[in-house]
């Protein structure tokens, strides 16, 4: 992996390499160079395979992170490419003409984070959700016990325990 | 509302234009109506225990519990000998399980097959998830009380109950049948506008008529 993300930095301008693995590695690649560096991963290095792509939420320093994982099946190892986006009117370039399957991803992503992905096909229909009429649910502003509790009727008499302090009066119920 | 549910005018085969307009052409509007007992008492009975031993299930699993059916069609659980099958298709079945926790998404197919059953139908809840949300409670997705959109007959509460308590559901639910009181159907109708209000609550696009079969 070290011998890989050298071959790389001399071709595209990198960010952080996490190696968490022997065959399992993270580096982050500015926006801009992310579809050259798949299409070279894919063509030259044997990286033949997306894995899946998924993004998080990182409230607090208003930006997105996309994790494009792939996969070389021949050395079975995995490459994990990090990307970061800002939160506000977030969009992204599509990457579903060097791999199809990544049309899917990005319709959840748009309708779970609300992030663009302009010219990707079918982004727009509903994936998951029909009809939502909020915020993107797994954008970490939206309150998710709140939506429950004003869309939903409860039944009463539900009873919530600490699971904790529940199984300590269960296995010692004098106290210890 | 979806292109194809909208009102337009479509060229035939033979060269013919005519206007279609799907949610009124292709579906029933009228209303369910309450069917009261139509005979004595004795003879009703005699139909009550004829329907009791004839639940035919509809074959569609809407959560994780529709797991717990399979084992039950196959030899080891065999609910074959209790009078029960499964179904594939809702106007070939009486009685809807529904398996577990119900997101709006699979609700809104699970009305329309509700609706598209023949009378008399019954609804079970399998699962904590049909009776209170179980641990869907603070979801964003999913129902917490399934009476609220479908008339419950009998709820087979655990998480996930077992092929045993689905078979022990099963007989219980005869029992219901065989008193006279799986009167779902009916109730449906009474409550029809109630009913509508709280599937039109949570699907919010309805892009179906208010009653499909």
């Amino acid at each position: 992996m070290r011998e890989l993300h050298t071959r790389l930095k001399n071709l595209f301008p990198l960010g952080e390499f996490t190696e968490q693995r022997p065959d399992l590695a993270f580096l982050t690649v500015p926006k801009e160079h992310l579809r050259a560096l798949l299409a070279h991963l894919r063509d030259r290095e044997g990286f033949t395979h997306l894995v899946l792509l998924t993004a998080v939420d990182w409230l607090e320093d208003g930006r997105f992170q996309l994790t494009y994982l792939l996969c070389d099946r021949s050395k079975r190892r995995d490459l994990g490419l990090r990307v970061f986006i800002p939160r506000e009117a977030a969009a992204m370039e599509s990457i579903h003409e060097v791999w199809p399957t990544a049309a899917t991803y990005q319709r959840e992503l748009r309708e779970m984070f609300g992030i663009d992905f302009p010219g990707s096909p079918r982004l727009h229909d509903d994936f998951i959700l029909e009809g939502w009429n909020d915020i993107p649910p797994y954008r970490r502003d939206f309150d998710t016990l709140k939506y429950a509790n004003d869309s939903y009727n409860q039944r009463p008499g539900r009873e919530t325990r600490d699971p904790a302090t529940h199984m300590k009066q269960q296995l010692y119920p004098g106290g210890r | 509302m979806k292109e194809e549910l909208l009102k337009r005018w479509v060229k035939g085969p033979d060269g013919v234009e005519f206007e279609v307009e799907p949610l009124r052409d292709y579906y029933c509007e009228a209303p369910p109506t309450v069917m009261p007992a139509a005979y004595s008492k004795i003879v009703e009975s005699l139909f009550n225990w004829a329907r009791s031993e004839s639940l035919w299930i509809l074959g569609f699993g809407t959560g994780c519990g529709a797991i717990e059916m399979r084992p039950l069609m196959t030899p080891r659980f065999d609910a074959y000998r209790y009078g029960v099958q499964w179904r594939p298709t809702p106007r070939q079945a009486n009685l809807f399980i529904i398996s577990g926790y119900l997101s709006v998404k699979t609700l809104k197919r699970a009305i329309r097959s509700y609706e598209q059953m023949q009378n008399p139908k019954y609804v079970i809840g399998l699962g904590s998830c049909t009776i209170n949300g179980g641990m869907y409670w603070d979801s964003y997705n999913t129902i917490k009380r399934l009476d609220d959109y479908l008339p419950v007959d009998l709820y087979i509460a655990g998480c996930m109950p077992r092929p045993e308590a689905l078979l022990a559901g099963f007989e219980d639910l005869k029992k219901i049948i065989r008193a006279g009181k799986g009167e779902g159907a009916n109730q449906y109708a009474a409550n029809f506008d109630w009913y509508k209000a709280n599937q039109k609550k949570v699907i919010h696009d309805w892009d179906m008529p208010d009653y499909n079969w």
